[in-house]
């Protein structure tokens, strides 16, 4: 294998700054969403004392566990010493920042008071999974801000593999973290089960990976850098791996529900009712984000092409979007049960199916975000090494010889 | 069920008796000293033992509910419109959004057909999911077992929302205006029943409890073995609600 050579993107095509504006544009709409939204209270989204928490959180969550995914190639290189991995590193760490900076934001502007955040920052009720997690994203934050530097700097290169550990056990602290935000919540059927923390690790892994693969393969594609069929099957499979870990765990998941007679009802809300989530599941998550994606990566007419690859990719991460909202908002519609084998109702919609419908400023908001992730890492591709020169097979295949080709 | 709240509070009963003994004793002694100094409501032997302004609350009371729900009458929602009209929530007509601290909730067993009413509020739960949940500690549970939120520090989250068991919580969804000083409200952050307590705090009782013609909700001290509430749950049987979530709920009900 050729030592890899680091080089910034050139960055001054007219696509680059066509892209850049488009980005720019969404996000200025995102901002001006969240700036609509707390001016005239949360009451012109479509959340409301139901379901509190909406489309943003949807993107949110769904950022912020994809962040600690793409650390995964990184994790892969420096802790598991596979050497293909390794000039990606620096792009997984990057991604991974990047990502997380976007969730956070679209988090912290739906707030009722966003303009608290330092109160968010300086009073901590340890007992809160949410205290925690603040305090796990900025650790993440500067872990793999320590990492990079490990990585990039070459007398710093000694510590990379310490660093690299580190950064590995805190973002597996980091989704389970964000996992419990919704396996702690005794209250609602949907949520309550321990579960929830393993599954999100594995979520991560795949949508995290997804995003890699988008960035990677669009940037070597757009700046005619040379990406191999090695790396590209490499990662193609492990995509494949990950999309059928997940799924794993959701088959599990249901089953164990559905094992417990007690939680019929919203199983039954879930996968067999007549509304959104059930569509969510089998369309969007099974088909789109699992069955043609497992299709793509594993079946050999698809081996290592880079434009199947990337569409594999882009659908993991509709499927991804999907369940995400199947689990935050299907889980907050069913109604909770708390006189169980009674009909209930009330003013305050006791014992209904709580509606909402994502209103345009919410999901402009979340677009905003996920624009964010995209626009830093643009900029840090152009002014920093991010990105190996070439991605041949030369540089990526350890056991690589002139004759193979 | 068989718990009665002292026992749950960790309390012996015969240690309670000691305590309130001193209390009294204590309790006269002030009144000898200062009764006029300190005001009407001070005499720790009403019913609803009131706080003076000037002294700590305390662990030695928790307050709370037995709600009657046989007594709760068909088309009545006083104790809701007494709710609304002490802490003005106003609505804007959207039911969806608009906050809701207390609710009749009515019931059908599906077997039997057999209807129930009652009111609905925030359970003031001795272990509440809410605050344990909250990331800035703005709901919190005072000694007296009132839980509140600081409408300081809450950001907005909205996390309490989805722990508490008993959809208790409203969320601010547009700008409030004439609100009652006592009761301080705020767009973009969380609320629920307070237990009146700036009405408690003065020895007076909730507006709901006050308003209910039936009598339906009693209000009282759970750690006074004396006090009306407690002598009630010990010779009648009250459940709450979800009670297999253990949160040791500040109100009881009858009838359901
Ligand atoms: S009922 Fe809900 S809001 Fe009230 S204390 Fe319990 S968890 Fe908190
Ligand atoms: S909305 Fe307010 S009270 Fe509720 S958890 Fe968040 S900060 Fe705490």
């Amino acid at each position: 294998m050729k030592p890899t050579t680091f080089r910034e993107i050139d960055g001054t095509s007219k696509g680059y700054y066509v892209l850049l504006g488009l980005l720019g544009l969404i996000l200025a709409a995102g901002l001006g969403s969240a700036y609509y939204m707390e001016h005239n209270g949360h009451w012109v989204t479509g959340m409301n004392n139901q379901i509190v928490w909406g489309m943003p959180h949807v993107f949110a969550v769904f950022l912020i566990v994809a962040a600690s995914g793409a650390l995964n190639v990184a994790s892969i290189s420096s802790v598991f010493g596979k050497t293909s991995y390794k000039p990606l590193a620096p792009l997984s760490g990057l991604l991974a920042i990047a990502l997380l900076i976007g969730g956070l934001m679209v988090l912290v502007l739906d707030l009722g008071r966003p303009d608290r955040l330092i109160v968010a920052m300086t009073y901590y009720n340890f007992k809160s999974i949410f205290a925690w997690n603040m305090i796990l994203y900025n650790g993440f934050l500067a872990i793999v801000i320590i990492y990079l530097w490990t990585m990039m700097q070459r007398k710093m290169n000694k510590y990379s593999k310490v660093a690299g550990f580190f950064a590995f056990i805190w973002r597996l602290a980091l989704t389970i973290g964000t996992g419990s935000i919704f396996g702690f919540i005794v209250a609602r059927q949907y949520y309550d089960a321990a579960i929830m923390a393993p599954m999100f690790v594995v979520m991560s892994f795949s949508f995290g990976l997804a995003f890699m693969l988008i960035v990677l393969l669009a940037t070597y594609q757009w700046t005619g850098r040379e990406i191999g069929s090695h790396i590209v099957s490499r990662l193609q499979r492990l995509q494949g791996l990950f999309v059928a870990a997940v799924l794993l765990f959701v088959v599990i998941f249901h089953l164990t529900n559905l094992y417990a007679t007690q939680h019929h009802g919203v199983e039954n809300f879930i996968l067999a009712g007549d509304n959104i989530y059930s569509g969510l599941f089998w369309v969007g998550y099974l088909l789109l984000g699992t069955v043609f994606p497992l299709i793509i990566c594993y079946a050999p007419a698809f081996r290592a092409s880079i434009g199947w690859t990337a569409a594999a990719a882009v659908m993991v991460i509709a499927g991804g979007l999907s369940q995400m909202y199947m689990i935050i908002i299907g889980g907050q519609a069913y109604p909770m049960d708390l006189f169980p084998g009674k009909d209930v109702s009330s003013s305050f919609y006791d014992g209904v199916v709580a509606s909402y419908a994502p209103s345009a400023p919410e999901v402009a908001l979340g677009l905003g975000g996920t624009a964010v992730t995209f626009i830093a890492v643009m900029i840090a591709i152009k002014v920093l090494r991010f990105l190996p020169l070439s991605l041949a097979n030369s540089q990526t295949d350890p056991h690589y010889s002139a004759e193979e080709r | 069920m068989s718990n009665t709240p002292q026992q749950q509070a960790g309390e012996p009963a015969e240690q309670n008796q000691i305590d309130s003994y001193r209390r009294k004793l204590l309790g006269g002694g002030a009144a000898i000293a200062g009764a006029a100094a300190l005001g009407p409501g001070v005499f720790f032997t009403s019913v609803a033992r009131a706080k003076p302004a000037d002294q700590a609350v305390s662990s030695e009371v928790r307050w709370g509910f037995l709600i009657d729900a046989n007594k709760c009458a068909d088309n009545c929602d006083k104790c809701v419109t007494a709710c609304n009209d002490e802490h003005n929530l106003t609505g804007f007509g959207r039911p969806e959004t608009d906050a809701q601290w207390i609710r009749a909730v009515t019931l059908r067993d599906r077997k039997t057909g057999h209807t129930t009413k009652l009111p609905m509020m925030c359970q003031h739960c001795a272990h509440p999911p809410c605050v344990d949940v909250c990331p800035t500690g703005a709901s919190f549970k005072r000694a007296d077992g009132i839980v509140l939120v600081d409408k300081h520090i809450c950001i907005g989250c909205r996390y309490c929302m989805m722990a508490c068991p008993y959809k208790a919580r409203s969320f601010v969804h547009e700008t409030i205006t004439n609100q009652q000083e006592y009761s301080p409200r705020g767009k973009g952050t969380v609320e629920s029943c307070t237990l009146c307590v700036h009405r408690v705090d003065k020895g007076e009782i909730p507006a709901c409890a006050e308003a209910c013609p039936e009598k339906a909700i009693l209000f009282g001290n759970l750690n006074d073995p004396g006090s009306d509430i407690s002598q009630r749950m010990a010779t009648e049987a009250s459940t709450e609600v979800r009670g297999d979530l253990r949160l040791d709920l500040g109100v009881r009900y009858q009838g359901i």
